[in-house]
């Protein structure tokens, strides 16, 4: 089995910032096939809701069999999660998706908003050259364990920390170079990323989000468009929860 | 404990499918459950030529259920043959396929592409509410309805089933015109049109506008319209419209249908088709029911 379905125990949950919480849940066999930048489907407890909820790892711990996620309360599921404590328990699926591709050249490692817990895993298994650029709207989360990984320069919309401005503004200010950008985060950061990468020719792995119903490419519910044919659709679509979340951004028409 | 059904002369090892669009070609839940011991496998809408679907956002949920507008993406019948009926085939799967069009002679095209393939029944597919003219005036219309199934029968080689759209005035009109059109069974329900408002946004939450309901929350729908079809038409059905449990197929099969498929179900849960035939089997056992055909319709 690749894909695990179960009941799984939150092991402790706490609030890092107003809205946003973070999750670690008891998912040995889950962790054990996790890769940085797949995600796991997350289910209601209140059955009414009966699509999962994608949520990107953040952390896996195979000592603990833990599988970390940091998320905002965006509506009804993600507020039903925030309220769960420790010992409580709901049902997941994963690990799905692709994940990165590691390779071993120069990084820049960019997460933006809710964009930046699925780069934490990424900057920690990454063996390579790495610089992280994290951008928020104003105060920052997750900052210091980034900082353990990786030189790390920050944005911020308000200019309360680092750069007043966009990621690509604090790429600019601090001179950051690489050879392969790996981005998670809104689209238009995705799409001027994108944009950035192939002005100079770097390589842009970006992930991707929609809204998803059986999370594992069976009802193509999830896609976003491609420029060449896609070889299991037959048409230019790829599913983001199978083919993605993570594509080459040169792969992608942006919306 | 007999668990076998028969429609259309096709005798299946059991009455649980999937309903089509939300299973894949199969290949997608094989992690999850044993293909070969589904009834059948039914198969997403397959058209003549691949269709790129409609703009995202595709799906919404709503309470207890959910609404999607695809658009019927699908890759095409050449790959489809090619591709996902020998998969199944491998797997010892039945398999029930979902035809779809735009104009008759596309879905005579795919009919005509099926013909000598390994294939039990065909589900024409005529009462998708997500494409332009994809097939849903054919499920409104009981003329169109009669003429477009007497067209697929000349050439089909497979046992026809009408999918019927609930997005009608009257289901029994459009089930005898399947009838009158020769059709060989029906399925029904597909899904309930509707729509889905972000007041925050003050937009649409879909890029279609409207989208099929699905779900939990139609099977009350479903569940009427299966009695009221099989009061009105000696066709014998596949029921769909939010099975979630054993307990729900056993109540669609009361009301009359022959078959039933499993649906959104499997995205709340991959291992939902094979836990709703698990249901059924307890039931029965439950209920010291013999053989499943007992229960087809038994409700008065
Ligand atoms: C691959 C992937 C990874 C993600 N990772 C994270 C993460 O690490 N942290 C985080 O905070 N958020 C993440 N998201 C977004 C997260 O899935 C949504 O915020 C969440 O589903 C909202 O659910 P809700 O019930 O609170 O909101 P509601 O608006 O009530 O949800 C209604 C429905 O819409 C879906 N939905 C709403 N917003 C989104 C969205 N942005 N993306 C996909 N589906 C949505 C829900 O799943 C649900 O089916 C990710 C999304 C994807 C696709
Ligand atoms: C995502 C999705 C895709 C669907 N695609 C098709 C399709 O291709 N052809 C079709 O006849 N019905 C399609 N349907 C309708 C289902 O087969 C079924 O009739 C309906 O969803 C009701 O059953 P349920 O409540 O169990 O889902 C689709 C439904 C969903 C939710
Ligand atoms: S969520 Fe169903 S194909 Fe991606």
């Amino acid at each position: 089995m690749s894909i695990i379905k179960q009941k799984a125990q939150v092991l402790r949950q706490t609030e890092l910032e107003p809205g946003i919480y973070d999750m670690t849940i008891s998912f040995p066999e889950g962790a054990a096939l996790a890769k940085p930048g797949q995600f796991l489907c997350l289910y209601c407890n209140n059955e009414t809701r009966l699509l999962p909820r994608p949520i990107s790892i953040c952390g896996i711990d195979n000592e603990e069999g833990s599988i970390r996620m940091v998320y905002r309360v965006a509506g009804a599921g993600t507020e039903e999660f925030s309220r769960m404590k420790a010992g409580d328990s709901l049902e997941v699926m994963g690990p799905l998706g692709n994940g990165f591709a590691m390779g071993g050249e120069d990084a820049i490692i960019v997460g933006g908003g809710i964009g930046v817990p699925p780069m934490l895993e990424l900057a920690r298994q990454l063996d390579a050259r790495k610089t992280v650029v994290l951008g928020y709207r104003s105060s920052t989360f997750l900052l210091d364990e980034f900082k353990k990984e990786a030189e790390t320069v920050v944005a911020t919309e308000d200019g309360s920390s680092g750069v007043r401005g966009t990621v690509l503004d604090a790429i600019r200010e601090y001179s950051v170079e690489g050879k392969v950008i790996y981005a998670c985060g809104p689209m238009p950061m995705l799409r001027a990323l994108a944009e950035y990468a192939k002005d100079r020719g770097l390589e842009a792995q970006i992930s991707l989000e929609e809204r998803m119903a059986c999370g594992i490419g069976a009802c193509l519910g999830c896609i976003c468009k491609t420029k060449e044919m896609n070889h299991h659709t037959h048409v230019n679509n790829a599913r983001i929860c199978k083919d993605g979340p993570v594509f080459d951004a040169k792969e992608v028409v942006f919306p | 404990m007999k668990l076998e059904v028969t429609i259309a002369g096709k005798t299946f090892k059991n009455p649980v499918t999937t309903a089509s669009g939300t299973f894949g070609s199969g290949a997608e839940f094989e992690e999850f459950v044993d293909l070969s011991a589904l009834g059948a496998v039914t198969t997403k809408g397959v058209a003549n030529v691949p269709w790129e679907g409609n703009p995202t956002p595709r799906l919404a949920e709503t309470y207890g259920g959910m609404l999607n507008a695809i658009g019927l993406q699908n890759p095409g019948i050449d790959v489809f043959c090619k591709r996902d009926i020998p998969h199944l085939v491998e797997k010892n799967a039945s398999i029930i396929v979902n035809v779809c069009g735009r104009t008759i002679p596309d879905y005579l095209e795919v009919v005509e592409r099926l013909s000598d393939e390994p294939v039990d029944l065909l589900e024409i597919n005529v009462s998708c509410p997500n494409v332009k003219a994809g097939g849903i005036a054919f499920g409104q219309n009981p003329q169109a309805l009669l003429e477009i199934t007497r067209e697929v029968k000349k050439v089909a080689k497979q046992p026809v089933v009408m999918k019927l759209s609930p997005n009608v005035t009257d289901i029994t009109e459009m089930a005898k015109a399947a009838e009158a059109g020769g059709a060989d069974a029906l399925s029904l329900i597909n899904t309930i049109t509707g729509m889905k408002i972000d007041i925050y946004r003050r937009d649409f939450v879909l890029a279609n506008k409207t989208g099929g309901m699905s779900g939990p929350a139609i099977k009350p729908v479903a569940v009427r319209m299966i009695y009221q079809v099989r009061k009105a038409c000696p066709l014998p059905i596949i029921g769909m419209g939010g099975v979630m449990t054993g307990q729900d197929a056993v109540e669609l099969m009361m009301a009359g249908a022959s078959m039933v498929s499993v649906g959104t179900a499997n995205f709340h849960n991959p291992r939902a088709s094979i836990e709703v035939l698990e249901g059924i089997k307890a039931f029965m056992a439950d209920q010291k029911i013999e053989d499943i055909r007992e229960i087809i319709g038994c409700v008065e």
